[in-house]
């Protein structure tokens, strides 16, 4: 069964958009990734202008990270301070990255520095986190309890203007969650992703938060970066592809539930173990792309446009 | 009627006369043409479509001996301007080095003939017409700064071609009777919105003879017309509605499956 999208301009299955928004949203759920990041490159894959693909996305995770995050709402999953604080420095940080993405483009080597910024952050993120908890998968299974991290004393510890996140437990200064928000919200504008893969990791192993909250409280963040993102793009370029979205999101928001019901079975190392993998499997896959002698040299795009 | 009209007109009439003398058989074949669909549009469910073309050669006089008659039919979509990067290996990695801007680039161009290309249209006239794939794709001033303008060229027929944007078919236009042609041109899913032209070209020799000419406008309609209408001309409410429709669809999954498990 086709379909013709309007603003991407070309017809495509509809099954098979509605199972990429699906296995996408099982995945957004399970981890309080946006999918953004292997969504994309999916979009690419099947045709639809990277312009196009980037918007919409941004549009669609706006949906599976709503339901996902009532769903965490509900389990008291979700750290809302913790995520005001963030989400203040992710728009912050949005804004700027926008102008540091118009930046590049006009050097005109933006696609180079994406994919780059793509496979330097998954890789880092990837292996630190596969080995992390692959440690401690291993002391669970030997008998013994991974130590408490709970009062670690670090330098981000000592900042001023603390704060108390009571459904973090954490008692510590504004100023890393500002920080780490704005970091996501430049590689999310630039990356045109929600940038979840890059948060969650974040909150785990700098912010010291418990990865039950994690999920919720990222999904909390990524909704309200996305939106204002989409909305960039519905009235700059113009690249939002309704019809796309609309076929997406109801693949996706069914993935999602089914998602956030399968995290709650799975243990905690396993979860990170999984999407470690799938991070490193991304990477893996990008560096290949520009490591190995392409099958053809050139390429197409609109003129002044972004290929 | 005055001295100068009555000048001009045997002045024209020695014209017609002159020519009809030296070119017995141009001023005799006219095309008449047809086509499936004077209109395409592009529905939700759009999926490509084919488009039959077929007609028949008009003459005041017998078939003229000499070369047979030949027909090329072309398609061509909205010209646009393209850019077309080459990869490189620097540092180890591969890419986007140069690039060169196309001026002219149709978004579809699709050529069938009777017999083989270069026994329907001469290269002159090709260069003249603009029939062939490679005349369609061009710029308008030579790109500075490249060695090989034209393998960026070859690259974008190479790779519209293999998308089946751009068709060459060579043979399948049915002649018959040096009168009567048709063929079928499939138009791909992928089609975008314009003014999409059909010409179709009689050839003695590798000559032209006559040329007809229609345009196929080719338009969203319904559903898929107001959604690209709405997101250029009000995008602020578009892209409002779109988040609208996100957070509804959020909100409804969500309270579908609380429903199911309770």
């Amino acid at each position: 069964m086709q379909v013709y999208l309007p603003i991407a301009e070309l017809s495509v299955n509809v099954l098979l958009l509605f199972g990429l928004g699906g296995v996408v949203g099982v995945l957004s759920g399970m981890f309080g990734v946006g999918g953004g990041f292997l969504m994309t490159p999916l979009l690419f894959f099947i045709g639809i202008p990277p312009a196009v693909a980037v918007a919409t996305e941004a549009n669609q995770i706006v949906a599976s990270s709503f339901s996902g995050v009532l769903a965490h709402l509900r389990r008291r999953t979700v750290d809302l301070r913790m995520g005001i604080v963030l989400l203040v420095g992710g728009l912050i940080g949005a804004a700027a990255g926008v102008q540091v993405f118009a930046a590049l483009r006009e050097i005109g080597q933006v696609d180079l520095l994406v994919k780059l910024c793509y496979i330097l952050f998954l890789g880092i993120i990837g292996s630190l986190m596969f080995v992390e908890s692959l440690n401690a998968l291993r002391k669970a299974r030997s008998g013994q309890r991974a130590p408490a991290r709970r009062h670690r004393h670090l330098w981000v510890h000592k900042l001023p203007l603390k704060m108390k996140f009571r459904t973090s437990g954490l008692y510590i200064s504004v100023f890393p969650p500002l920080c780490v928000g704005m970091l996501v919200g430049v590689l999310a504008a630039i990356m045109g992703v929600g940038g979840g893969f890059i948060m969650v990791p974040a909150m785990i192993y700098l912010l010291g938060m418990p990865t039950k909250v994690v999920v919720g409280t990222s999904l909390f963040q990524i909704i309200f970066v996305t939106a204002f993102t989409t909305l960039m793009h519905a009235t700059t370029n113009y690249t939002v592809d309704m019809m796309l979205a609309l076929i997406l999101i109801l693949g996706g928001v069914i993935g999602a539930q089914i998602g956030t019901r399968l995290g709650a079975y799975l243990r905690a190392e396993q979860l990170r173990i999984l999407l470690a993998l799938m991070v490193l499997a991304v990477c893996g896959k990008l560096a290949l792309d520009l490591l190995l002698t392409p099958t053809e040299l050139y390429s197409v795009g609109a003129a002044g446009g972004h290929a | 009627m005055s001295r100068a009209a009555s000048v001009a007109m045997r002045g024209a009439v020695v014209l017609v006369l002159v020519l009809g003398i030296a070119l017995p058989a141009i001023a005799y074949e006219k095309v008449i043409a047809g086509l499936s669909q004077n209109r395409i549009s592009i529905t939700a469910s759009f999926g490509g479509s084919e488009l039959l073309i077929f007609g028949a050669v008009k003459r005041q006089a017998p078939i003229p001996s000499g070369p047979p008659l030949q027909v090329a039919i072309s398609v061509a979509g909205p010209s646009e301007r393209v850019v077309v990067r080459r990869k490189e290996r620097r540092f180890g990695i591969w890419v986007n080095s140069e690039a060169v801007e196309i001026d002219l680039a149709p978004s579809f161009y699709a050529v069938a003939t009777s017999v083989p290309f270069s026994e329907v249209l001469s290269p002159e006239e090709d260069a003249k017409h603009k029939v062939s794939i490679e005349q369609a794709v061009r710029w308008l001033s030579a790109p500075e700064g490249v060695a090989d303008p034209e393998a960026f060229t070859e690259a974008l027929i190479r790779i519209r071609s293999k998308a089946g944007l751009y068709q060459l078919a060579e043979g399948v236009v049915q002649v018959t009777d040096q009168t009567l042609f048709r063929t079928r041109i499939s138009l791909p899913a992928n089609l975008t919105e314009g003014d999409y032209w059909a010409r179709i070209f009689l050839t003695r020799g590798g000559r032209v003879v006559d040329v007809f000419q229609t345009s196929i406008p080719v338009r969203k309609v319904g559903l898929e017309r107001w959604i690209f209408t709405l997101a250029h001309e009000q995008p602020l409410i578009y892209g409002l509605m779109s988040l609208a429709l996100a957070i509804c669809a959020g909100w409804l999954a969500s309270a579908v499956f609380r429903y199911i498990r309770s």
